[in-house]
């Protein structure tokens, strides 16, 4: 439980210090905007269209296959840490349980959703 | 607990000392606040100190790879020059662009280096020299070191520059990818040390052997995907100078880029540690005192990350992806199979470990073999297009 208790105080001060070298840099550092300096960077020129353009489909599905599979190795932590104690049985279980992500994947693959447009 | 004054324990026994020095007029709560405030700052202290390290090193190894001398002005050999770039970080103006929105904008580098610094809390330095031995110590690892990716998104999205926007979105896809191979082979190491606690897999290796030499495959699949977590050559897609200028920070100066920048080099001294613990012993090995081994070791990880920036060309995004999702998974899932069975089929450890070696050696032959034909048949097709 102190362990958690010094994680805790660590978030704190980690939040702490990004904020403190910010605060301490807008007293040492000049303050002189102008249009030009503030304005967008792009080589050069002015931007043009808008900027806030919506994702493409592509990284969508990405992170949909990704959300398959992190959800998997949440299972697997604990089953990695029990694995010593668990029999042939519990193995072959999991590979099982990982089969069908395999399907899955091969699913997603097949469909073309992993390759790049 | 008693204080032993020895080059292996300096460390511990300069802070238990100090606490039995608090402790005789100061209440018990408050000296262990004191000292965990001390141990923070001491891990904050080691982390910009090897940012300091690192940006020099970077610089000498890149000026030497290229034939050059890199910085040396400032002191012998240049090694005032990140102090120099501190202060300059300082006091340079801090410019927000107009359009930007100014709430992600200001948010992106403090979750960022939060994200990063906080890894710290469950390296293992030496023989009982970790801040926090959590008993899911790896879980926390992963869990907070891949917070970063909202900060990048923050950064890239507030930022409302085009550069920047493609940066983020190439991180949402990058570094998600190679989440998934990081964690099967993180699962392969925990598998076989049977526990989540840093300091735990570290002793497993005592009794086991480094990891690396039973699992060079699986260590292969790691170094990889860690590469693309800690967006290092060849895998830095997100801030390729060539292709986005600097991607997700383009619009950053001061010290808000010196947060980034912090940020990126704490992720690199940290994966690097990491990678350590995992599978080349931790801070395992003879004569010298474990936390020199520790350092020794992180630094020869980091240097070769250093090395292979500036040999490797970088790679396309789509190659990354395709890379990431097509062999790396696949290969992290086969892994995982093998270290499985080896290590539940064979009970006599210096047995499975040899089968797990041979095992290890036949999945990378397996996967450049498939890597090769699956190159060869692509070339063939675009001779046929060619042809016809």
């Amino acid at each position: 439980m102190q362990h958690y208790v010094f994680i805790g105080l660590f978030l704190l001060v980690a939040v702490l210090f990004p904020i403190i070298a910010v605060g301490v840099a807008y007293f040492l550092r000049p303050k002189r905007p102008t249009p030009e300096k503030c304005s967008t960077y792009e080589c050069g020129l002015e931007t043009r269209g808008p900027t806030w353009v919506r994702f493409r489909a592509q990284y969508y599905l990405y992170a949909l296959v990704f959300v398959v599979f992190d959800v998997e190795v949440a299972f697997l932590y604990p089953w990695a840490v029990a694995y010593n104690r668990l029999e042939l049985f519990g193995l072959i279980e999991m590979l099982i349980f990982l089969g069908i992500l395999v399907v899955g994947l091969a699913y997603a693959w097949r469909k073309g959703a992993l390759e790049w447009m | 607990m008693e204080n032993v004054w020895t080059i292996e324990n300096v460390w511990n026994a300069i802070g238990m000392a100090l606490q039995n020095w608090l402790a005789g007029f100061l209440p018990a709560w408050l000296v262990t606040l004191i000292m965990d405030l001390l141990v923070i700052v001491v891990l904050l202290a080691i982390g910009i100190v090897a940012v300091l390290i690192l940006s020099f090193l970077e610089r000498k190894v890149a000026a030497r790879a290229g034939d050059r001398y890199g910085p040396n002005r400032w002191g012998p050999y240049g090694v005032l020059q990140p102090f120099a770039d501190a202060i300059k970080m300082l006091i340079k103006e801090d410019i927000v662009p107009h359009v930007a929105d100014r709430f992600s904008f200001n948010l992106a580098p403090v979750i960022v280096t939060v994200g990063a610094v906080m890894t710290y809390a469950v390296l293992p330095f030496g023989r009982n020299m970790v801040a926090a031995n959590l008993n899911i110590g790896i879980l926390y690892f992963a869990a907070v070191g891949s917070l970063s990716i909202i900060g990048l998104l923050t950064a890239g999205w507030g930022s409302r520059n085009k550069y920047a926007l493609i940066s983020a979105f190439r991180s949402v896809a990058q570094l998600i990818t190679y989440e998934v191979p990081l964690a099967l082979c993180i699962i392969c190491v925990v598998m076989l040390a049977g526990s989540l606690s840093t300091q735990d897999i570290v002793l497993a290796q005592q009794e086991r052997g480094w990891f690396f030499l039973l699992m060079p495959g699986i260590f292969i699949l790691y170094f990889l995907a860690a590469s693309a977590e800690m967006i290092r050559c060849p895998f830095d897609l997100l801030e390729a100078d060539s292709e986005i200028v600097a991607g997700h920070f383009i619009e950053y100066s001061g010290m808000k880029f010196a947060l980034f920048f912090l940020a990126e080099y704490i992720h690199l001294f940290a994966g690097s540690a990491m990678m350590v613990t995992l599978f080349f012993g931790g801070w395992l090995g003879p004569w010298l005192p474990s936390w020199l081994w520790f350092l020794i070791k992180t630094f020869v990880v980091i240097f070769v990350f250093m090395w292979i920036r500036n040999t490797f060309p970088r790679i396309r995004i789509d190659q990354v992806l395709k890379i990431g999702w097509k062999v790396m998974v696949p290969a992290g899932l086969v892994g995982l199979a093998i270290t499985g069975f080896v290590d539940k089929l064979i009970a006599d450890t210096l047995i499975a470990g040899v089968v797990l070696f041979v095992c290890n050696i036949a999945l990378i032959v397996g996967v450049s073999y498939f890597m090769g034909r699956a190159q060869r048949q692509k070339e063939m097709a675009a001779e046929g297009a060619a042809l016809r």
